[in-house]
């Protein structure tokens, strides 16, 4: 695109955004400063469950379907922890090692079997996710579950212009920007990282290179299906876990993907800070179009960037 | 199709002999060589040369299957003409349209079902309906010709958007499009009414016959069905079929020999979108209602479920994977408790995919070629297994 072209572009959706933003402050600034930090503490959210996936995705081409299962799993065992330990702590971490145990039988179990079929991976995620999905709303229920995290993280935060925020929201937020730099020191510090990153660029090589693949691939797989159950309990903390959120969160976290690239881990931040956001403030401008927003986003990167913001070439 | 499949068929063509039938389907190939001694004495009538062709290409098969669909509804119940038949005459239909796009285009997109389902909402939108504020009150056939219309523009759009994109990422994308519509449709009030949809969306009273009756709606689906599957069938022995089968075998060959890969894609979708609006259409007159859990995710999968479970290598797949499902939803009650018809579905979609990615017919196929190299000698007997290679050669989703 040339130079002449990106300004054009810029210009066609900074003004009407930059226009929006000064009547929105100038019309509410507490609104708009609001709107923004649930904007931002929701893509913190996203970006935690989306992580996991595009991991998976970049390492194995494997789109999980059932990562929104995964997610829902892993809230539904976080609850029944935290429900007889009394420790939101415990139900956390057992948030994470259920939905990475599901991943890790998955991957070793089936997925093995099927290297290189990516349709048919695809389509055996989705025939999980349907009979994952039925077999917790039988155990659970149609309900509505609720944590009870600890009385220190959930009040309130007294900040400048929005007077109180919820600390439990700013706590998500370092909860994502921490799993965000653990993940980035994993990836470009540690050796296993480094096979992971070895292995995305080219599989066949790594293989060569006497690295055994398939546990490298077991250990990714557990990560992304771990971190989709531990943004089951924080998420379902924030919210909370009712059937249908698997749903949900799937497919917040395809577009996140798809509009920050597959398989870059940074990516997944750009496209959860930009849904996040763009979410928020269709929820509070225009509550009936909010899901519009969310599309017009994607719509926009697919036809400028098809393989998303910072998506590489297969 | 494997490329050497359609090499063999063109030679096959140029050298003016007969089409060959699929492989694996021998009996009706030794039909067809005997066939044309009978008729090729008088061939230069035009009437006989096409009976000709309909010998090589009828086989006693279709026949049967063709009287057994007519006389079904008057030998069964009106329970079993309407909810079992039309209704899987319906969702064949829009599962007819993933199979042509995901089997002979490569491209499986699971927003067929909101194409069907924006026909569904057009129809109550411009026709009648129980919200006489949102619903325009037009006659009925300009309703169901501007739904089918928009549904189509819809579909091109979702094709436009989503060929940017290959394999893995179309089932995403689309997914992420269907997904988002269904929540627009929920969330808007002023156009699609919210939650609640559109109720008593008829079938219309025409040509002095009520559409509604199970027998008369039982009959309007199996024309829509058996045109789609006709058209589908010519659709992919005409170039433009041929070409899209090019694409999705090899899109970067058919690009270097001057076929423009983005616009059979984009047609292709195009296609797809009139056999799925009309589905569309159908399904909401044999609901008698829209709303947006009739687009919501479990049924976008719902007709993945069919194309897989049916197979998807042949236009026939989809209507034996909609009886099937159209079955198990009926009579799941009876097998496991009736809250529990997803596990029961996803079960079934579970084996099929990872046992015989083919579906049904590639089981059909498997068992067929099974039961000939037992009947036959030890020398065919390795021929059979060579078809058998080919079937799964030729399988669209173990590539």
């Amino acid at each position: 695109m040339s130079r002449s072209w990106r300004w054009f572009w810029s210009l066609v959706f900074g003004v009407p955004l930059a226009v929006f933003m000064a009547w929105a402050l100038i019309d509410s600034a507490k609104l708009f400063f609001t709107t923004a930090l649930n904007g931002i503490t929701l893509a913190a959210l996203y970006f935690v469950v989306a992580s996991g996936f595009t991991l998976v995705f970049g390492l194995m081409r494997n789109v999980n379907l059932a990562h929104g299962s995964l997610y829902l799993l892993g809230a539904y065992v976080g609850w029944v922890v935290g429900d007889q330990t009394g420790s939101w702590l415990l139900a956390v971490a057992a948030g994470f090692l259920s939905a990475a145990i599901i991943g890790l039988v998955l991957q070793v179990a089936v997925f093995r079997y099927m290297q290189g079929q990516d349709l048919r991976q695809t389509m055996v995620t989705i025939g999980l996710s349907i009979i994952l999905a039925d077999i917790m709303l039988w155990i659970f229920g149609g309900e509505i579950y609720q944590f009870d995290p600890p009385h220190a993280i959930f009040g309130g935060t007294p900040m400048p212009i929005v007077d109180r925020y919820p600390t439990y929201r700013l706590l998500l937020l370092a909860v994502a920007i921490a799993i965000g730099l653990v993940l980035w020191w994993f990836l470009n510090r540690t050796r296993v990282g480094m096979m992971i990153r070895a292995g995305v660029d080219d599989r066949g090589m790594l293989a060569a290179a006497g690295v055994n693949v398939q546990l490298v691939f077991a250990i990714t797989f557990a990560i992304g299906a771990g971190l989709a159950g531990f943004g089951g309990v924080i998420g379902g903390t924030a919210l909370s876990i009712a059937p249908g959120e698997d749903t949900r969160y799937l497919l917040a976290s395809l577009v996140v993907v798809i509009v920050g690239g597959m398989g870059s881990v940074t990516g997944a931040a750009i496209g959860a800070l930009l849904v996040g956001v763009a979410e928020q403030f269709g929820l509070a401008y225009a509550p009936t179009y909010s899901v519009v927003f969310t599309f017009v986003i994607m719509v926009l990167v697919l036809a400028f960037r098809p393989r998303g913001i910072l998506g590489k070439p297969a | 199709m494997s490329a050497a499949y359609w090499r063999k068929a063109m030679n096959a063509a140029a050298a003016g002999q007969a089409w060959p039938h699929a492989p694996g389907n021998d009996a009706a190939r030794a039909r067809s060589s005997t066939t044309p001694a009978r008729w090729s004495d008088d061939s230069k009538h035009n009437a006989s040369a096409w009976l000709n062709w309909i010998g090589q290409r009828v086989s006693a098969r279709h026949v049967l299957v063709l009287v057994g669909v007519l006389i079904y509804p008057w030998i069964a119940t009106p329970f079993f003409t309407f909810q079992i038949g039309a209704q899987s005459l319906a969702l064949g239909l829009i599962a007819l349209s993933l199979t042509f796009l995901a089997g002979y285009g490569g491209m499986v997109s699971l927003a067929q079902m909101t194409v069907a389902g924006i026909a569904g909402y057009m129809v109550a939108i411009f026709g009648t309906s129980s919200m006489p504020a949102i619903s325009l009150g037009w006659p009925w056939w300009l309703a169901v010709l501007i739904a089918i219309t928009i549904a189509t523009a819809c579909a091109t759009l979702i094709g436009w958007l989503s060929v940017r994109t290959e394999g893995i990422y179309t089932i995403m994308i689309t997914l992420a499009i269907g997904v988002a519509f269904h929540y627009l449709a929920q969330q808007n009030y002023a156009l699609f009414n919210g939650w609640q949809g559109f109720q008593r969306v008829l079938t219309p009273n025409a040509l002095g016959v009520d559409w509604r009756g199970p027998i008369p709606f039982y009959y309007l689906a199996l024309a829509w069905a058996l045109a789609g599957y006709f058209f589908v069938q010519y659709l992919i022995r005409a170039p433009f079929g041929i070409a899209l089968q090019g694409t999705r075998d090899n899109p970067r060959r058919m690009n270097s020999l001057g076929f423009n890969v983005t616009a059979h894609r984009v047609a292709a979708y195009a296609v797809a979108g009139v056999i799925a609006a009309i589905g569309g259409v159908l399904m909401v007159w044999y609901n008698g209602l829209i709303s947006p859990g009739s687009i919501g995710t479990s049924w976008l999968i719902n007709i993945l479920i069919i194309a897989v479970l049916g197979g998807m290598r042949h236009p026939i797949g989809p209507f034996i994977g909609a009886i099937v499902f159209v079955l198990l939803q009926n009579f799941a009650v009876d097998l496991i408790d009736r809250e529990r018809f997803n596990l029961v579905i996803g079960g079934v979609f579970l084996a099929i995919v990872l046992f015989s990615p083919d579906g049904l017919l590639g089981l059909w196929s498997r068992l067929h070629v099974r039961l000939r190299s037992g009947a036959q000698s030890r020398l065919t007997g390795r021929d059979a297994r060579h078809t058998s290679s080919t079937v799964a050669a030729r399988a669209p989703l173990s590539s």
